[in-house]
C-alpha cells in the first residue's frame, strides 16, 4: 500500500501543508500596508548603493571547488563503509577480504588526501588573516618625550579601596 | 500494510511532527530561561507560570506582524527560501528511531517515522539541502548583508560537511549499515555505545553539528556585529519566525542524531533486565510497550542534554574569526577525522573496536607537551 519512500512523501505533503497553512493564516491576520520608504533594501539606515550584485572573496569558490572534490569521496566511502566488516565477505575469503577492501580505500584516501595536500601546501586553504592596522605617528618629537610629560601630570590614583 | 496500520503510522506521523514543533517552540524559551540562568538574571517570567506561555506569544506576535518584500527583491524565491529552510528541517526527523517498538492488536509498529535502510544518509542529504533555504533567501533578498552571510553560511556548511561525513563513516565501518535501527542496535550494551569506542569521531561530529546548526561558536552567517541580521536580515513576520523556528528545529534532530549515533538511541543499562522484569510481572503486550516508553523517555532525556548543552556553549564560546573556523574545519578536522576512519579498519581488521583512543591519546600527549614547551607567560603586575 505504502512502501517506506512513500511514508517519506506523506512526511513531506504533512511539511508542505504546515507551511502553506501558517503562511495563508498569517496572511488572513497580518496588516498590509506597504510603503516607499519601507520596501528599500535595508542598508544601515542609508540610501542603499546599487543591488547586491557585489563582488566577494574568491576564496568562497575555492572552497566550493575542493568541497566537490571531498563530497565525491564521501559518496564513494559510503558503500564501500557497509561492505568493509561483512562476516560473509570475510569468511569466504579467509580474512583477505578485509585487508583487500582496507587498501583499495587507502590508496583511494591517499589520493585525495595528496589533494588536499596540494591545495594547503599552495595556500589556497588560508584565509586571509585580518591585520590590524596600527597608525603611524611621524613626528620629530620622540616618543619618550611625551612618555615624561604623562609622567610630570599624572596625579598618583589613591588606592582602590 | 492494511488499514490500522496505516492509521497507526499516521499517527506517528502527526505525533512527530507535532512534537518536533513544541520541542522547538520550548527551545526558544529554554534558550532564555538558560541564558538568563548563566548571566545571573530571570529569563522570561511575565506570560504564564515561569514564561511558560512565551513561545505562544511569540508565535502570536510572529503572526500578527506585518509581512512585506523588499521592492528589489526576487519575489517567489524569498517567500521559497525560509520554506525551504523549515521543510527541509522537519522533513529529517522521519527516519530518527525513537523508541524501539510498540505492540497493539498483533501488530508490532517501530516508534519511528519510517525505517529504511539509508536512514543515515537520508539524514545526511536533507541536512546538506537545509542550505538552499539559506542561501535561496540570502540571495533573493538583493541585500549586500544577506547575501554575505548566506555565503557565510553555505561555505561554513559545506567545509564542516565533509568531517561529519567521515566521523559518520567511521561508525557505518563499525556497524556495517546504514540503517539508524541497526546501529541503536548495535550499541546494546553500556561500553560498546559508540561515544567509547569513537571518541575522536564524536568530537569531530559535535563540533560539525554546532556548524551546521549555525550556532555559536560558529554563528558568522548572522553575526550581528558584521552583518546586522546575516541571511534575514530582509525578513519579517512568519518568514524570519520559519528561519529561527528551522534553527531550533536543526538543533533538536542534530541532538537526536548524535544521540542515536554515538549515545545509544534509546537503550540505557541494565535494559533487557528491566525489559524482562516488566514483560515478566505485567504480561507480553504491556510490559513491552512499557519498556519501550521507557526507553523513549531515555532518548528525549538524552536528546535534551545536548540541547542544553548547544545553549550552554553558546554562553561560554565567544563566536569564531572567519580564517579561524576554516583552519578548524579544513586543517584540523578533516586530516583527523580520515586518520580516524583510517585507524578504525585497521582496529576492526585486528577486532580491536577501541583503536580509535590511539589518536586521542596520541593528541593529548602533544597537546600537554606543546604547553609545557611553551614560554611560561609572564605575569605582569598590573599597574595601579
Amino acid at each position: 500500500m505504502l512502501s517506506d519512500f512513500g511514508v517519506i512523501l506523506l512526511f513531506i505533503i504533512t511539511g508542505l501543508a504546515f507551511v502553506g497553512l501558517v503562511l495563508f493564516v498569517g496572511s488572513l491576520l497580518r496588516p498590509n500596508r506597504p510603503n516607499l520608504e519601507k520596501l528599500t533594501t535595508y542598508e544601515s539606515g542609508e540610501e542603499p548603493v546599487g543591488n547586491a550584485n557585489i563582488q566577494f572573496n574568491v576564496r568562497f569558490y575555492v572552497v566550493a571547488i575542493i568541497f566537490v572534490l571531498f563530497d565525491v569521496e564521501l559518496v564513494f566511502l559510503f558503500p564501500w563503509a557497509t561492505v568493509f566488516g561483512q562476516k560473509s565477505l570475510i569468511e569466504e575469503t579467509n580474512g583477505l577480504w578485509g585487508w583487500f577492501s582496507l587498501m583499495e580505500m587507502l590508496v583511494f584516501v591517499a589520493l585525495l588526501a595528496l589533494g588536499l595536500a596540494y591545495a594547503w601546501v599552495k595556500g589556497y586553504l588560508d584565509w586571509v588573516r585580518p591585520q590590524p592596522k596600527i597608525p603611524e605617528l611621524k613626528t620629530p618629537v620622540p616618543a619618550s618625550l611625551y612618555e615624561k610629560i604623562n609622567q610630570k601630570y599624572t596625579t598618583p590614583r589613591p588606592p582602590p579601596y | 500494510m492494511n488499514l490500522t496500520e496505516l492509521i497507526i503510522k499516521s499517527i506517528i506521523i502527526l505525533v512527530i511532527f507535532g512534537v518536533t514543533l513544541v520541542i522547538a517552540m520550548y527551545s526558544t524559551w529554554a534558550e532564555r530561561k538558560v541564558a538568563g540562568f548563566m548571566q545571573d538574571r530571570l529569563g522570561p517570567n511575565r506570560a504564564g507560570p515561569f514564561g511558560l506561555l512565551q513561545p505562544l506569544a511569540d508565535a502570536g506576535k510572529m503572526f500578527f506582524k506585518e509581512d512585506f518584500i523588499p521592492s528589489q527583491a526576487n519575489k517567489w524565491l524569498f517567500i521559497i527560501g525560509p520554506c525551504l529552510a523549515i521543510l527541509t528541517a522537519l522533513m529529517s526527523s522521519a527516519v530518527i528511531p525513537f523508541g524501539d517498538s510498540i505492540r497493539y492488536e498483533g501488530l508490532t509498529i517501530p516508534v519511528q517515522g519510517v525505517e529504511i535502510n539509508i536512514g543515515i544518509l537520508y539524514v545526511f542529504g536533507v541536512v546538506s539541502l537545509g542550505v538552499y533555504g539559506i542561501m535561496v533567501g540570502g540571495w533573493a533578498s538583493n541585500n549586500k548583508f544577506s547575501l554575505l552571510g548566506a555565503i557565510r553560511a553555505a561555505s561554513q556548511n559545506i567545509s564542516y560537511e565533509i568531517a561529519m561525513g567521515l566521523a559518520i563513516i567511521a561508525i557505518l565501518m563499525m556497524t556495517g549499515s546504514l540503517s539508524l535501527r541497526s546501529i541503536v542496535a548495535g550499541q546494546e550494551s553500556f561500553l560498546t555505545w559508540n561515544v567509547f569506542t569513537q571518541p575522536l569521531g564524536f568530537i569531530i561530529f559535535l563540533t560539525c553539528a554546532f556548524a551546521e546548526c549555525n550556532r555559536t561558536p560558529f554563528d558568522l552567517p548572522e553575526c550581528e556585529t558584521e552583518l546586522v541580521g546575516g541571511y534575514h536580515t530582509e525578513y519579517s513576520s512568519m518568514k524570519l519566525g520559519f528561519y529561527l523556528f528551522a534553527e531550533y528545529i536543526n538543533m533538536f534532530v542534530s541532538s537526536a542524531v548524535i544521540s542515536t549515533l554515538y549515545f545509544g538511541g534509546y537503550h540505557y543499562p541494565f535494559m533487557n533486565t528491566v525489559h524482562n522484569a516488566l514483560t515478566g510481572s505485567l504480561g507480553e503486550v504491556t510490559g513491552h510497550n512499557l519498556a519501550t516508553l521507557i526507553g523513549m523517555l531515555v532518548l528525549f532525556a538524552k536528546i535534551f542534554f545536548f540541547i542544553f548543552f548547544f545553549m550552554w556553549v553558546r554562553w561560554t564560546l565567544p563566536r569564531f574569526r572567519y580564517d579561524q573556523l576554516m583552519n578548524l574545519g579544513w586543517k584540523s578536522l578533516i586530516p583527523l577525522s580520515i586518520l580516524n576512519v583510517v585507524v578504525t579498519g585497521f582496529g576492526l581488521l585486528y577486532d580491536i573496536e577501541y583503536a580509535s583512543w590511539l589518536i586521542v591519546i596520541v593528541m593529548v600527549v602533544l597537546a600537554v607537551m606543546s604547553s609545557a614547551r611553551a614560554p611560561k607567560r609572564v605575569v605582569q603586575p598590573q599597574r595601579s
